[in-house]
């Protein structure tokens, strides 16, 4: 499994299973039967939940049981542009976080492998900004970014910005506070592919009269593909459903609402379930579909 | 030292031993004796059962039919720590979380023996390896690894000491050397060793009695010597050393012997050391009884003699030469000269005859495979 | 001729990102020390007084609180859980493996959006009031799967003829578990639980979605950042961030120096 790369471990060896018996059952059953019931029963609840209808005594946050499919009809026509809007982003927001990444883990295990010191350094770096509250950083670029800050009255001053432009709240602030607060979940599975290298490989592929350049090409990217494929969906699939960094509170503004602030809004602050609900299956139904066509095509399976 | 650790050895038995994985069966109804204070070694290639057949006795595996006696006791149902038989595993699994010292302890605490400290300092002892005690086993080198493994296993005096492959992992001459070290050791504690290997030289240098196993059944036991000279299979003739072997339907026998026609050329074996008298039979010899003359020996009813052929290949292995030798409508016969100056010199391409003495033929019981009877 | 601006230009590059990755991680411990008033948005002067005296903002205190008991119960729980199944999973075989690998990955390629929905929408269904105990199960849940991954890599690094030299040795089942496998194991735990309850502590989309009223640390300053968040919450972050730094060097130099003696 790919996420291996998370816990930064070391890689594991081949290992078939040889025990069979009972203890297998009481090993595994008291994990899944909690997963059943609170991760699989609530994805129930989510569909049941998307197709209820309010209640006759119309009293707000009161729905029942019902079959009403115009829900998702509801919530698609409504929220069109923040659906293409979170997709959008969340591609984005993985490219470059992927272009950002890249040459970091690249240096951390290619160029410091024989540098014990400097890796787990570089490493601790990479892997810093978990350590400190995603919410407080994001606020602490709200304030770098905002209105009066030194770096937009800067960039007015220099004429690069007019004098009522502004960053907070734009589609910009919003990607690049998602690419900045993915890039360790980015570097640290491409990192764990890189590590395993074999650098004979690339030396073999100099000796064999490739440049450079061919050689990361045909040789060195390959095989940290399964890191990037990884990385890519540990950034791509939270992002899709994040609705901190786009919130109005933080780097968002009126006009950049993704999937998650409509699900967060209707469920939490107007009790619309049904819609949330609809919404939630449709970002979960376009998650599994993009997942598993990507899984595919891109050839490693064994990430399931 | 070592006498405080000398326990009689019990006899192992094996009743019609069968274990089945899915989709192979990995051991066929298995029959083996191993009497008190022996040293046996159970030898083939990999695949074979041979490690299976161990687990069994281990009690790592369940066999699926049949009983494991030790010392008359039928242990079949017992777990391995309940078993009195201790294993020097493959790759020794030395606890790497514990100190040399803890490690030969080991079995000696979960027992609740008395004293576990300085029995396993003396078993350390007894390996030389006593200043090396506090040291973690990744710290040693494979050779003193497996001198723990030892310690380990023979601290706890069983009445049956399993080797799988235990001087695999060691380059050629550190496994001379430790080969040695174990017979003594055995001679010395008098335990009975049963030594799993697929190292031919290994098993017939060291043990007593050998068995060869092959496709989960043995296929020949004895005395190494013996196995040598008379192998009964066209597997142990080939895999214990090497053999050339010829096929043909039996023409003449007398009360001496037997001669077959192979590919029109007379091959004759003496009645003492065939398995088989009637239909086609297969009769080899060892490389090293066969000699090789430039010119046409005479015939005689005491000697095989096959040629011309054409020597294709002379492989120099230092004590002797391996000489290849094609012979048309024949085949590629082997035959190794001892390097004493005394066989004749000749060259790549030269023209030579092949002869053996008649008591050095042996016949098979079976064929090899590709030659089998086709009814 | 090699040029030398690509000897240079990769770790510039690192460089250079790496002190972006510090920025938000300087300015909330810089903004710790801020003399502030209320809304801790502007400069006003260096002052010890918002570390000295965090719990002066009653909240901040108490959220924290709750996130340390709901990190520290679901990490016990889902590292107890997960160490099972992942010995489970790299030592037998059994029925159903691909559609239990299957439920094992899911919660890891789903939203967490999705994830906090679907339980409140559960805990609704069933009547269930949203407090500490539904963060706990909550937070078990989504860490459990993370836990697996981790240990199920250090079980495939053992070496199941350990387990067979103790029972060899005449260790039952029970005791080969406890002398020998966890131990072994230990290094794999410790690093799942970690990962969980960083998870855990963290963690905020799911945390809104089924903590009622109930504050945790980042749900506190989701709150609080509409009107400005309280210079002890930087304290709060900035504290944690040096506790958790302090105890991945302690790990790493550990891990160096017994390579280093191993090497010898």
């Amino acid at each position: 499994m790919a996420f291996v790369a998370l816990g930064g471990n070391a890689p594991a060896k081949a290992q078939t299973p040889t025990k069979t018996g009972r203890v297998a059952l009481y090993l595994l059953l008291p994990g899944l039967f909690y997963l059943g019931l609170f991760f699989l029963t609530p994805l129930f609840s989510l569909i049941l939940t998307s197709l209820k209808a309010p209640s006759p005594s119309g009293e707000i946050g009161r729905y029942e049981v019902a079959a009403e499919f115009g829900n998702y009809l509801y919530a698609v026509g409504q929220y069109l542009p923040q659906i293409i809007r979170s997709f959008g982003f969340a591609l984005l927001a993985t490219i470059i976080a992927l272009a950002i990444s890249y040459p970091i883990a690249y240096f951390i295990a290619v160029k410091a492998r024989n540098k014990p010191l400097l890796k787990g350094l570089l490493l601790t770096l990479v892997i810093a900004p978990f350590f400190i509250s995603m919410l407080l950083r994001t606020f602490a670029w709200k304030q770098i970014f905002s209105n009066d800050s030194w770096v937009v009255n800067t960039l007015k001053d220099i004429g690069i910005f007019g004098s009522d432009s502004y960053i907070i709240g734009t589609n910009f602030a919003v990607i690049f506070g998602l690419v900045y607060n993915f890039i360790p979940f980015m570097t640290l599975p491409i990192f764990s592919s890189l590590d395993r290298l074999d650098l004979r490989l690339v030396e073999a592929g100099g000796d064999l009269y490739a440049n450079p350049f061919t050689t990361f090409r045909k040789i060195t990217f390959p095989l940290s593909l399964p890191g990037v494929i990884s990385g890519t969906l540990l950034t791509f699939i939270p992002i899709s459903g994040d609705y901190v960094v786009a919130s109005r509170d933080f780097l968002g503004g009126p006009d950049t609402a993704m999937i998650g602030n409509v699900v967060e809004a209707n469920f939490l602050r107007i009790q619309d379930y049904p819609t949330a609900s609809a919404l939630s299956v449709l970002l979960m139904a376009a998650i599994v579909v993009l997942v598993s066509i990507y899984v595919r095509r891109s050839g490693t399976e064994d990430l399931l | 030292m070592a006498t405080d650790f000398v326990a009689r050895g019990q006899d192992l038995e094996l009743v019609e031993v069968r274990k089945e994985f899915p989709g192979f069966v990995a051991v066929e109804s298995l029959d083996l004796k191993i009497p008190a204070g022996e040293f046996f070694a159970l030898l083939g290639p990999s695949g074979c059962g041979k490690t299976t057949t161990l687990r069994m006795i281990a009690g790592l595996e369940t066999p699926t039919s049949g009983k494991v006696l030790i010392g008359g006791k039928d242990v079949t149902d017992q777990k391995p720590h309940e078993r009195p038989v201790n294993t020097v595993f493959q790759n020794y699994a030395l606890f790497p979380h514990m100190t040399v010292l803890e490690n030969v302890a080991f079995g000696l605490r979960q027992r609740k023996v008395d004293d576990p400290l300085p029995k396993a300092t003396a078993a350390l002892e007894m390996v030389e390896l006593n200043h090396l005690a506090s040291r973690r086993p990744q710290q040693l080198s494979g050779g003193q690894q497996q001198r723990v493994a030892l310690a380990r296993a023979l601290v706890n005096r069983p009445a049956l000491l399993l080797l799988d492959e235990p001087l695999g992992a060691l380059d050629l001459k550190l496994r001379r050397q430790m080969q040695l070290e174990l017979k003594d050791i055995q001679s010395e504690v008098g335990l009975t060793f049963l030594h799993v290997t697929h190292d031919q030289e290994e098993a017939m240098d060291m043990a007593d009695t050998v068995a060869v196993m092959n496709h989960g059944r043995i296929e020949q036991m004895g005395a190494p010597e013996k196995l040598y000279d008379r192998p009964k299979t066209a597997f142990v003739a080939k895999f214990l050393g090497q053999s050339n072997l010829f096929v043909g339907e039996v023409t003449d026998k007398s009360s001496e012997t037997i001669s077959i026609n192979f590919r029109g050329n007379k091959i004759t074996a003496p009645n003492s050391r065939i398995e088989k008298s009637s239909g086609k039979v297969a009769i080899g010899v060892r490389p090293e009884k066969t000699e090789f003359h430039e010119s046409k020996p005479a015939a005689s009813s005491t000697q095989n003699v096959l040629g011309p052929g054409k020597i294709t290949d002379i492989r120099f292995t230092g004590v002797s030469n391996q000489y290849q030798i094609e012979i048309p409508e024949i085949g590629e016969i082997t035959v190794f000269a001892q390097n004493v100056g005394r066989s004749p010199v000749v060259e790549l391409g030269a023209e030579v005859w092949v002869s053996w003495k008649v008591e050095h033929s042996f016949g098979l019981a079976d064929l090899p495979t590709g030659e089998e009877d086709i009814e | 001729m090699r040029f030398s601006l690509g000897k240079y230009l990769l770790p510039t590059y690192v460089a250079l990102t790496f002190l972006f990755l510090a920025i938000p991680i300087a300015y909330t411990f810089a903004f710790s020390f801020n003399d502030s008033i209320k809304s801790n948005i502007i400069w006003r002067g260096f002052t010890f007084d918002n570390w000295l005296d965090v719990c002066n903002q009653q909240e901040v205190c108490d959220a924290f609180a709750n996130s340390v008991i709901v990190a520290v119960t679901a990490t016990f729980i889902s590292t107890v859980l997960g160490t099972m199944i992942a010995i489970a999973l790299v030592r037998y075989r059994f029925k159903f493996r691909s559609a239990t690998n299957l439920l094992l990955f899911l919660p890891l390629a789903t939203p967490e959006v999705v994830m906090g929905a679907g339980l409140a929408a559960q805990f609704l269904d069933f009547g269930w009031p949203k407090g500490m105990g539904t963060v706990i199960i909550a937070h078990t849940m989504f860490t459990l799967s993370f836990v697996v991954v981790t240990v199920k890599a250090r079980v495939a690094t053992l070496d199941p003829a350990l387990e067979e030299a103790g029972r060899d040795l005449y260790a039952n089942p029970l005791q080969v578990f406890w002398k020998i496998t966890f131990p072994l194991l230990l290094p794999g735990i410790l690093a799942a639980a970690m990962l969980a309850f960083a998870l855990s502590f963290d963690d905020f989309i799911i945390t809104q979605f089924n903590s009622g009223a109930v504050d945790t640390f980042p749900k506190f300053v989701y709150t609080a950042a509409a009107r400005g968040i309280p210079a002890e919450a930087n304290v709060i972050g900035s504290f944690v961030f040096i506790v958790a730094i302090a105890i991945v060097l302690v790990v790493q130099i550990r891990s160096s120096i017994k390579q280093r003696k191993l090497a010898k």
